[in-house]
């Protein structure tokens, strides 16, 4: 019997707590829970400021996963469920989060949450997540001025990026640079389909090619289709990129490369863009509840 | 807010675009639709709430052909949505 093999699609499930924060001083606690086709995220908020937040992958249960990846967020702060004043959830479960005061749609979330990672100079959010990819364009408030969403295909997604990683043998978290070790650049695989860009990419694999020239064929064709959506929307400057993929440098520095310009650079982990946004909009929703506005 | 539904592919653009700010919920273009694409949905975009139309789930991946029947095809002819819609916030990519 072989070794259990490894599984590279797996990416780690991590949480974090901001150090010497008393919760207790704070006014207003909310949460924003986003519940992706792929990864789940929640993010605790005191007063409008990030605390804590857990990303981890999404069940089979969407509602188990809500209160799992809440719970993992709010673990060893002493806060409780009850503590929060408003939860808001978002994403493609958000109707599954059973604590959830309201609901709303992650398009404007990850606006939102773009113009508190990055700055109010955001204009052009493009968020690749585990099943589609949108293209946002928002005001200098975080408001959603125009948006576009790929939800036709997995092609130029997270998810295809997963199979890619086990059928090559790379870690997820590592595909990125090992596609950027090359000298030249190869042509694109197919673009239209997840299962037609493996097949082509394991027909490549059996032609000879080095799993880094592959690689590269296969985070090209992704990003050519990614700027195919973008274009629809008009980029604007600022320009950011939000979500999982956006952790991987091969496709964020070739989106740089073929349009010629250079998104913004994160003060804090991209994937939570939605989750952040859902717990501001919770805290405006809480003002608006108790009177304050 | 201007929303995109729909796709594109090797063959073209095909979007429905509705801009939020002006639609005001009255569900004209629904019944106005001969083939179920637009529905009224809670507009979950704006802490206001309200209702706004969008393009159905089912509908969004298709829309090249559930549209087709009404697409131009010689000459100039308005879609019965557009013509249904008052407030003018639906607009093609074709």
């Amino acid at each position: 019997m072989s070794e259990k093999s490894r599984e590279f699609w797996k990416w780690p499930e991590y949480r974090h707590t901001k150090p010497d924060v008393n919760w207790r001083e704070a006014k207003i606690i909310t949460a924003g829970v986003d519940i992706g086709s792929v990864g789940s995220k929640a993010a605790i908020m005191l007063d409008g400021e990030l605390y804590a937040y857990s990303v981890m992958r999404t069940g089979g249960v969407s509602e188990e996963t809500a209160i799992k990846v809440t719970s993992w967020a709010l673990e060893g702060t002493g806060l409780k469920t009850e503590n929060l004043h408003h939860v808001v959830g978002t994403g493609y479960g958000r109707v599954n989060v059973p604590f959830a005061n309201r609901t709303i749609t992650e398009i404007a979330c990850h606006a939102r949450g773009a113009h508190y990672i990055y700055g109010p100079t955001v204009r052009t959010v493009l968020d690749i997540g585990g099943q589609d990819c949108k293209a946002i364009r928002c005001d200098e408030v975080g408001k959603v001025a125009s948006f576009l969403m790929n939800d036709k295909c997995a092609a130029g997604t997270g998810r295809g990026l997963e199979v890619f990683a086990d059928l090559i043998g790379v870690p997820i978290e590592e595909l990125g640079k090992v596609s950027l070790n090359l000298t030249e650049e190869p042509p694109p695989v197919s673009n239209t389909c997840v299962i037609f860009a493996k097949a082509e990419s394991l027909a490549l694999l059996r032609q000879g090619w080095p799993k880094e020239k592959v690689a590269a064929a296969y985070h090209l064709a992704m990003v050519d289709r990614i700027i195919d959506l973008l274009t629809r929307v008009g980029i604007e400057k600022d320009f950011v990129i939000t979500g999982g993929v956006a952790k991987n440098i091969g496709i964020v520095s070739r989106i740089e490369r073929n349009l010629g310009i250079k998104p913004l650079e994160a003060r804090l982990d991209p994937i939570l863009a939605g989750a952040i946004g859902a717990a501001l909009f919770a805290k405006a929703l809480y003002e608006k509840q108790i009177g304050l506005r | 807010m201007q929303a995109h539904y729909g796709y594109k592919n090797g063959s073209g653009d095909y979007f429905i675009i509705v801009d939020t700010d002006k639609c005001n919920g009255c569900g004209k273009c629904v019944e106005a639709c001969p083939y179920g694409v637009l529905e009224l949905v809670e507009n979950e975009f704006d802490v206001e709430g309200g209702l706004m139309t969008v393009v159905t789930e089912e509908h969004r991946k298709k829309i090249k052909y559930s549209c087709a029947p009404c697409k131009p095809v010689s000459g100039e002819r308005k879609l019965p949505c557009v013509l249904a819609c008052e407030t003018k916030a639906i607009t093609h990519s074709w």
